[in-house]
Order: C-alpha cells, then sequence, then structure tokens
C-alpha cells in the first residue's frame, strides 16, 4: 500500500492507503472529518468540496494519493473549534442559509474559495453562477446566495 | 473501483515506459473524466499512472503565430492566462465555460482530449482552430485526431504533451449548456484564418465532434451569421436521448453557428 502524507487543517497526516482512496474518504473515513459530505458522488452536488492548495476541489473525485504532499482545507479547519465561526458559516447562520444543512459544509468552502477568486463584493448574478457545481436540496437558494453576499462583506472586515 | 496498482513517474518517458509495457494502464491527468469512469466500473485499468509529479507539462506560451497549451494546464489556467486571453480571447472563454469552479481547479486540456468526450467543449476548440495534437512520439494534426467517441488516434504509448492552436484573427465559441450536468448538448466553434474557415461541432454528433463544411463553405464569402442564415443540418446522425431530439440538436447547430458568428 503506498504511502500519502498531506496536511489536513494544519497538521500533518500520513497513512498507507489503498491507492483507491479518494480524499473525500480519506478525510471522512481515515481522520472522520465528518464534516465534507457525499451527496451525489459524481462531480455534482459540491457537497465534498474541500480546499486543496488553497483552491476549491471536488473531494469526491479526487485520490488522496493525488493530494500527497498537498495541504488541504476543510470545513473543520475554517475556525477554531472552541472560538467564534468563520464570518462565512456566521453570514450562513444569520440569513439562514442552511435548513437540513447537508450541503452546507461544501457552499460554504465553495464561498470561500468565491471570494479569494472574485473579491468581496459579489452581486447576485456572480453568486448564481459561481454555485453552478453546489446543490442543494432545500433552501432555494435564495438565503444562499444572500449569505454569501454578506459573508463575503464580512471577509474584508 | 476495481484495484489497480498506482504509479507517479517523475518524466514522461518513464510514464510512456509503463505504457508502452501494459496495455490495461491508464494516464491519470486531473481524474475529472477518467475517476468517474473507474467509479461507475467502466473502466478497470490495471495500472494509474499520474502525471501530477511530472515538470514541464502545463506551460502556456505564444510561440510566434500559435499559442501553445501543455497537456496538464487545467481549464482555469487556460481561463486566466493573459497570454491566452490577449491572443485568444475565444479559448480563454471556451476554457471558463467547462464545467463548474471545482472542477475547472483540476479538469485538464490534455485529459479532456484524450477522453474525448462526445459532448466535452476542447475538442470544438481543437477542431474549429485546426489545432495539433503534440505527443511523445508525433504530431497530429486535428482533423486526423477525433476518431469517433471516445476514440482518438492516440497509439498504445502515446501521451498527449502539449497542443498547438494557430492563432485565428477571428473565432467564438457558443454551447448550450445542458442545465444540470455542464456539458454541451450543442458547441459550436467558428474560426477564420486567411482563407481557412472551420466550424467545428461538439455535443451534437453521435459520433463525437464533427465540421459542418456547409456551413464552411457558405462562409467563404463572408464570415457573418447571415451568410448561413435559415440554413440547417440534417438530423441523421446527430444524438438523441431524453435531453433533446436529433432535430432539435441539429436545429441548434444553426442557431448556435450563428450566435458565434455574431461574437466572432
Ligand atoms: S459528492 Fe462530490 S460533487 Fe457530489
Ligand atoms: S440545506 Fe438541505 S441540502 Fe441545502
Amino acid at each position: 500500500m503506498p504511502a500519502v502524507s498531506l496536511t489536513v487543517n494544519g497538521k500533518p497526516v500520513t497513512a498507507d492507503v489503498d491507492p483507491r482512496t479518494l480524499l473525500v474518504q480519506f478525510l471522512r473515513e481515515h481522520l472522520r472529518l465528518t464534516g465534507t459530505h457525499v451527496g451525489c458522488d459524481t462531480s455534482q452536488c459540491g457537497a465534498c468540496v474541500i480546499h486543496l492548495d488553497g483552491v476549491a476541489v471536488k473531494s469526491c473525485t479526487t485520490l488522496v494519493m493525488q493530494a500527497d504532499g498537498g495541504n488541504v482545507l476543510t470545513i473543520e479547519g475554517l475556525a477554531a473549534a472552541d472560538g467564534p465561526l468563520h464570518p462565512m458559516q456566521e453570514a450562513f447562520r444569520e440569513n439562514h442559509g442552511l435548513q437540513c444543512g447537508f450541503c452546507t459544509p461544501g457552499m460554504v468552502m465553495t464561498a470561500v474559495d468565491m471570494v479569494r477568486r472574485k473579491g468581496n463584493d459579489l452581486d447576485e448574478r456572480t453568486i448564481r453562477e459561481e454555485l453552478d457545481g453546489n446543490l442543494c436540496r432545500c433552501t432555494g437558494y435564495h438565503n444562499i446566495v444572500k449569505a454569501i453576499a454578506a459573508g463575503a462583506k464580512a471577509m474584508k472586515a | 473501483m476495481y484495484e489497480f496498482k498506482y504509479q507517479r513517474p517523475g518524466t514522461v518517458r518513464q510514464a510512456a515506459n509503463i505504457l508502452a509495457k501494459d496495455e490495461d494502464a491508464k494516464i491519470l491527468a486531473g481524474g475529472h473524466s477518467l475517476l468517474p469512469t473507474m467509479k461507475l466500473r467502466l473502466a478497470k485499468p490495471s495500472q494509474i499512472i499520474d502525471l501530477g509529479r511530472v515538470e514541464g507539462l502545463n506551460t502556456i506560451e505564444l510561440k510566434g503565430r500559435s499559442v501553445v497549451i501543455g497537456a496538464m494546464a487545467r481549464h482555469v489556467d487556460v481561463a486566466n492566462s493573459p497570454v491566452v486571453k490577449e491572443a485568444f480571447p475565444a479559448l480563454a472563454d471556451l476554457a471558463g465555460v467547462i464545467g463548474d469552479p471545482a472542477v475547472r481547479h483540476r479538469g485538464t486540456i490534455g485529459g479532456s482530449l484524450a477522453n474525448n468526450d462526445p459532448n466535452a467543449d476542447y475538442p470544438a476548440a481543437v477542431l474549429g482552430l485546426g489545432a495539433t495534437i503534440i505527443t511523445n512520439k508525433r504530431r497530429i494534426a486535428a482533423d486526423d485526431y477525433f476518431k469517433g467517441m471516445f476514440d482518438t488516434a492516440l497509439e498504445p504509448g502515446e501521451i498527449i504533451i502539449k497542443v498547438q492552436f494557430p492563432i485565428a484573427k477571428k473565432a467564438a465559441y457558443e454551447k448550450f449548456k445542458h442545465p444540470a450536468s455542464g456539458f454541451a448538448l450543442v458547441g459550436v466553434f467558428v474560426s477564420k484564418r486567411g482563407s481557412d474557415i472551420r466550424v467545428a461541432v461538439t455535443g451534437a454528433g453521435s459520433n463525437g465532434v464533427f465540421r459542418v463544411t456547409s456551413f464552411e463553405e457558405a462562409l467563404k464569402k463572408r464570415f457573418s451569421p447571415k451568410s448561413i442564415e435559415g440554413m440547417t443540418i440534417p438530423a441523421d446522425g446527430m444524438n438523441a436521448d431524453i435531453h433533446g431530439s436529433a432535430e432539435y440538436r441539429a436545429h441548434l447547430v444553426g442557431v448556435m453557428a450563428r450566435r458565434a458568428l455574431a461574437r466572432a
């Protein structure tokens, strides 16, 4: 079994893995970081979005071996467990941007990446277009869009 | 997924050696076509040869009258490349509408072309610009490269290294996106380079990407949507499924071609 070493939420991790292991499986089953979800397993829903070396990636469509030596950030690493929420998480809470919450980790990670690429002033059209790869079965997106616009602004402060 | 042996060579030569010795080995680029196919157990590679550690495969450069793009360049790199945007905005546009943002962070041009999905975007640009596929063994003209759906002229042991796009004065891509998958239901790439006029269609044909010679003829006089006003293509050979009939796709080819010409 090949060995894989990567940094997850700032901590170095090393393991021997079956090369078939997907990054999302590694995160959920080996590291027990179950905040990253699997909605579709076919690269469509975005519930599994994490950041790999600083960019949003669908972890259900990436082998953990492809992340070897890389730096992974998951929803658990966005804010300290005992501290305040990340401004984007806070904006989702404040704007009722979630109902069941299944899509939310992927939405938040996608939103933070969106801010990195598009800046802190996001109009509705941009947000909707950028959410192309994230599906939500509950909210109808309206409050997610509002949350992302507010969270993007709050991230500047 | 079925079991496989994972390999991560440091050079193209090493990758080619593994590939040449094992016809069931497969190259892994970004993984956004291959991994989904493997998950569905539609592919059963004996070995996965990950090109992720091979240096120098993701360069994007201007060479004379061409833009040369490395096989491992991600869609996001092509979409944002100042070189591509300046020389070839149509190509940057095309790369920027593939999949969704997270997919564009991983998917590569080489992977897309080696896979030759009948609904993929890049084949339209490659055929629609008369690009050249450069492998570890030879150069293949776009017209000789695409051999039908999921089939290409690549031989066992052959790996795409880069793609050379001759710069066209006028070019544009328009796609009618499948609303769920984002794949092209119909995508049309048009270009004019001197007297070389090309109209290439992806998504519509049941045999993969193809050129519309009747449109190309009609555009010789004037490269404008007017020149193909009212023209359609026959519905035979078009894809038909729950998302659109063959007639609908044939109709969209004309519509998308005119929209692309209006933008070019
Ligand atoms: S689980 Fe990865 S995109 Fe749906
Ligand atoms: S809140 Fe339930 S899927 Fe989005």
